[in-house]
C-alpha cells in the first residue's frame, strides 16, 4: 500500500474513533427529539445536557453560556450579527449607516475568516491592520477605537459595539494577543463586546483562557476530530444577543432548531480528548511541523516560510499554532503544486477555496503585505491529531520534485 | 494518453470528455473560473462548475477547477472594454482561446504531465497540410463550425490538442449525451459574451460601468449632420440598426466610427463595399500555410463567426506582419477589431484582425 499524507487538518480533521462511536447510538435506537416530553425525549435531552456540561468544563464556562449551533460559520454570524445588532426593532437589519449610527460600528482584524469578515463588513464594519507576521497591530486597534469613541462622544455615532479578533489564523496559523486585546477594548470602549474565532485555536491553545477575556467565544467540531455540523458560541452571562433564526426557542431562544443531537454527543467526545492530550499534542506536532518547515526551507530553493519571525536561535515558531505550515514558493502556481502534490498522494490546500473550487487570491496574505507574486505561490501543510512521522517524510520527499517539475516549464 | 478536457458545463465538452474516456485516455476534466465580476453568468458560473464537475462524476473523471480569472481580465476583458472605447468591435472569445484556453492551460496542462488538452469545439485536426502537416478544419456540423474562433492554432501547438467531437453534428453530439443520460444532454448553446450578463443590462451596461459611453452625431460621407446615437462606443461598422433611413429611403448602414469625434459616418449599402481589407497580428499555422495563402488559388476568408467564404484573389505582406486580403470581388467592409480567418476548402490556413 502507497504512503500517502493528509496534511489539510485546517480545513477538516479525520474524526476520532471514540467520537464516531459515541455518536452511533443516536443515529439509532436514541434517536428521540430532545425538545419532547416523553421519556425518549428526556434520554436525548439528557445527553445534550452531558455534552453540554463537558464544554462548560472544558471552556471554562456555565452551561447556560454554552450554545450549540451548526458549526463555526453560524456561531461566527450569530456573534457579530447577534451582538452586533441587538436592539434593533425587528429581525431584520436597516441600512448599514443607520444602523451603525444607532447601534455602533462593528470592527475586527482584516484577517478574519470570512465567517466574521463578511459579517461585519455587511454591517459597514472597519478591519484593523496586522503586521507582517500576521499578528493584529495593537496601536492600530488603540487609533480604531480611540476615533470611533471621538465620534461618540462628538454624537456623531454610538461607539463600538463589537470587536471580533480570531484567537489563531486559519491560514497562516498566527496566534492573536487576546488578553491585550482585551484590556485596549476594556479601555477605550468598555461597552463593546469582545468576540473571538477560535476555530482554529481549539486544538493548541487553552480555549478556556481564551473564554475568560472574551465576551463570545466561536468553536467548531470538526477542527479537532469531531464532525461536521456541529459548533458552539459561547455567550458569556449578560452579553445581549438577539438571534439570528427565529422558531421552537432551543438553545434558551438564542438558536432555534431542534439540536443535532448526535453530533453535539461526538463533539464532546472529541473536545475531551483533545483537551485531555493537548499538552502532549502541542509538543508532539511543533516538532513535526519544525522538522517539515526546515526540511523544506533547506530542500527547496525560493521557498519561504510565510510571515517568518527569526529570533537568535533561529526560526521562532512561538506566536503559531503548531497545526499550521504555510509557505510561498517563488515561481511556482499553488493551483498546479497542489495537483502534482495530490498525484503524489499529499492532501494539502493554498489560499480559501470558493464554493466552485476555484482558488480565491487570500486577503490575509494581502494583509500581511506578502507580494503577489509570492502569494501565487503559497500553500498550505496542516498537521492534527492523526498526523505521523511518516506523513512529514512523504511531504518532504515529495515536494522538491514536484517544484522542480514547475518551474522546468516555467510555471 | 493523458488528456486534460476543459469542461464548460456544456453538452459539446462533456461529450468531448465522455468520448475520450470511451477511446480509452485517462481523462481528468477541468473548468475554467475565468470572471467572477459582477455578470457571474455564460461560462463561468457555478452552476456551470457543477454540471461539469457532476458530468465528470457520472464518467468517472477527476475534475478540477483552474481559476484564471486574472490573465481572463488581462487579455479578454480589458481588451474588449478599450477595443469599444476605440471604436473598434472585439472578438472575446477568440482571445480567451488565444490567450487562455490555447496558451495557460496548454502550458499548465504540460507541466501537470498531460500529453494533450482538449476541448470541445465543432471542428476538426488532421495531417492536411501538402506534406501531413496538422490542421484545424471545419467542423462536420457546418451551422456548428468553429473552426473561426480557433484559428489561431500553430501546428505544433496542434501535436498537442484534441477535438473529440469536430466529426459530429450538434445532433449527434446531443444524442450521444441523452444515450449516456448526461445531465447536460438538453442545455442551450451558450450565446453571447460569456462574461455579459443579459439580465444585467447587456453590453450597454456592462461598459457603461466601465467607460464613459458618449452620444454621437451621425453624419454623411459630405459632413452633413443626418441624425444621432446614444453611445458612440456601442456602433459597429456595418451596422444598420438604430440608424434610421437616408433621403432616399434607403437604409444607413454605419461607414465609420470615429471615438475621438463621436462622430459616426453612414451611407448605403453600396457605400460599405470595399475591395480589402489589412489585418493586423497575422497567425498562420506554419510557413507552409503561410504560402498556401500567398499563392491564393483557391483561398476564402471569414470574416465573422458564421459568416459564409469569401473569394479573395491576392495576400499582400507589409513588413510589419500585417497583411492586405484582397477580395475577388468588393465586399462589405468588416468591422475592426473583429478577425477574418483564411481557408483552403476546410482548411483553416491562418488570420488576423482586421485594424
Amino acid at each position: 500500500m502507497g504512503v500517502s499524507a493528509y496534511l489539510d487538518h485546517a480545513a477538516t480533521t479525520p474524526m476520532r474513533r471514540e467520537a464516531v462511536e459515541a455518536m452511533l447510538p443516536f443515529l439509532d435506537e436514541r434517536f428521540a427529539n430532545p425538545s419532547g416530553a416523553h421519556r425518549m425525549a428526556r434520554d436525548a435531552r439528557r445527553a445534550v445536557d452531558d455534552a453540554r456540561d463537558r464544554f462548560a468544563a472544558l471552556l471554562g464556562a456555565r452551561p447556560g453560556e454554552v450554545v450549540f449551533t451548526s458549526g463555526g460559520t453560524e456561531s461566527d454570524n450569530l456573534a457579530v450579527f447577534g451582538a452586533g445588532r441587538a436592539g434593533a426593532d425587528g429581525p431584520v437589519p436597516s441600512a448599514p449607516a443607520d444602523l451603525t449610527a444607532r447601534l455602533g460600528t462593528v470592527v475586527c482584524s482584516a484577517v478574519e475568516h470570512h465567517a466574521v469578515l463578511d459579517p461585519v463588513l455587511a454591517l459597514g464594519g472597519r478591519t484593523v491592520a496586522v503586521d507582517r507576521t500576521g499578528r493584529l497591530d495593537l496601536d492600530d486597534l488603540d487609533e480604531v477605537l480611540w476615533a470611533e469613541a471621538a465620534r461618540a462622544a462628538a454624537g456623531e455615532s454610538a461607539g463600538v459595539r463589537l470587536v471580533s479578533v480570531m484567537a489563531a489564523n486559519n491560514e497562516v496559523g498566527t496566534l492573536q494577543p487576546l488578553g491585550d486585546v482585551a484590556e485596549i477594548v476594556r479601555r477605550h470602549a468598555p461597552g463593546a463586546v469582545l468576540h473571538t474565532d477560535a476555530v482554529q485555536a481549539f486544538c493548541w491553545a487553552d480555549v478556556a483562557e481564551l473564554c475568560s477575556v472574551a465576551d463570545l467565544v466561536s468553536i467548531s467540531a470538526h477542527k479537532f476530530g469531531g464532525p461536521k455540523g456541529v459548533g458552539v458560541l459561547v455567550v458569556r452571562d449578560g452579553v445581549a444577543l438577539s438571534p439570528r433564526q427565529l422558531g421552537g426557542g432551543q438553545e434558551r431562544g438564542r438558536r432555534s432548531g431542534t439540536q443535532n443531537v448526535a453530533g453535539i454527543v461526538a463533539a464532546a467526545v472529541a473536545a475531551g480528548l483533545t483537551v485531555e492530550a493537548r499538552p502532549a499534542e502541542v509538543e508532539r506536532v511543533a516538532k513535526l511541523r519544525d522538522r517539515l518547515l526546515d526540511g523544506l526551507v533547506a530542500s527547496v530553493p525560493g521557498l519561504v516560510e510565510t510571515g517568518a519571525v527569526v529570533g537568535p536561535g533561529g526560526p521562532d515558531r512561538t506566536g503559531r499554532v503548531p497545526g499550521v505550515a504555510h509557505v510561498c514558493i517563488e515561481g511556482v502556481e499553488s493551483e498546479a503544486l497542489l495537483f502534482l502534490l495530490e498525484r503524489a498522494e499529499v492532501f494539502a490546500s493554498a489560499a480559501s477555496s470558493c464554493s466552485s473550487g476555484a482558488l480565491e487570491a487570500s486577503h490575509v496574505l494581502a494583509a500581511m503585505g506578502v507580494p503577489s507574486e509570492l502569494r501565487a505561490g503559497s500553500l498550505r501543510l496542516s498537521l492534527g491529531w492523526s498526523t505521523t512521522d511518516a506523513e512529514v517524510d512523504h511531504a518532504l520527499a515529495a515536494l522538491p520534485p514536484a517544484v522542480e517539475r514547475l518551474r522546468a516549464v516555467g510555471l | 494518453m493523458q488528456v486534460l478536457v476543459a469542461m464548460s458545463g456544456g453538452v459539446d465538452s462533456s461529450v468531448a470528455a465522455a468520448l475520450l474516456t470511451e477511446q480509452g485516455h485517462e481523462v481528468v476534466g477541468v473548468t475554467l473560473k475565468l470572471w467572477g465580476g459582477d455578470s457571474d453568468s455564460g461560462c463561468c458560473s457555478v452552476s456551470d462548475v457543477d454540471d461539469a464537475r457532476r458530468v465528470a462524476d457520472q464518467l468517472g473523471v477527476e475534475h478540477l477547477v483552474f481559476g484564471f480569472a486574472d490573465d481572463f481580465a488581462a487579455h479578454v476583458v480589458g481588451p474588449y472594454v478599450a477595443d469599444h472605447a476605440a471604436g473598434r468591435t472585439p472578438n472575446p472569445c477568440i482571445e480567451c482561446n488565444r490567450h487562455l484556453k490555447f496558451d495557460r492551460l496548454l502550458v499548465r496542462a504540460r507541466a501537470l504531465g498531460f500529453d494533450a488538452v482538449a476541448t470541445g469545439h465543432h471542428a476538426r485536426i488532421a495531417p492536411a497540410g501538402p506534406a501531413g502537416e496538422l490542421r484545424v478544419l471545419r467542423g462536420v456540423d457546418v451551422g456548428k463550425d468553429q473552426s473561426y474562433v480557433i484559428h489561431m492554432l500553430r501546428a505544433e501547438q496542434l501535436e498537442r490538442v484534441l477535438l473529440p467531437i469536430g466529426g459530429l453534428t450538434k445532433g449527434e453530439v446531443r444524442t450521444r449525451a441523452a444515450a449516456l443520460g448526461l445531465r447536460t444532454a438538453g442545455k442551450p448553446d451558450s450565446q453571447d459574451v460569456c462574461f455579459v450578463f443579459r439580465a444585467g443590462g447587456g453590453r450597454e451596461a456592462f461598459l457603461g460601468r466601465r467607460i464613459p459611453l458618449r452620444p454621437g452625431r451621425l453624419v454623411d460621407r459630405h459632413g452633413a449632420e443626418v441624425g444621432s446615437v446614444e453611445a458612440v462606443e456601442l456602433v459597429t461598422v456595418g451596422q444598420r440598426r438604430g440608424l434610421g433611413v437616408g433621403g432616399d429611403g434607403e437604409p444607413r448602414y454605419a461607414l465609420e466610427v470615429d471615438v475621438e469625434s463621436a462622430t459616426v459616418v453612414v451611407g448605403g449599402a453600396g457605400d460599405l463595399l470595399v475591395d480589402e481589407e489589412r489585418l493586423a497580428s497575422v497567425v498562420w499555422a506554419d510557413d507552409v500555410a503561410r504560402a498556401t495563402a500567398r499563392a491564393a488559388s483557391g483561398v476564402t476568408a471569414q470574416a465573422s463567426a458564421h459568416g459564409s467564404p469569401i473569394a479573395v484573389s491576392g495576400l499582400d505582406e507589409a513588413a510589419d506582419r500585417s497583411v492586405v486580403v484582397r477580395w475577388s470581388a468588393p465586399q462589405r467592409r468588416v468591422a475592426p477589431g473583429q478577425s477574418v480567418v483564411l481557408y483552403a476548402g476546410d482548411v483553416v490556413l491562418g488570420g488576423g484582425v482586421v485594424s
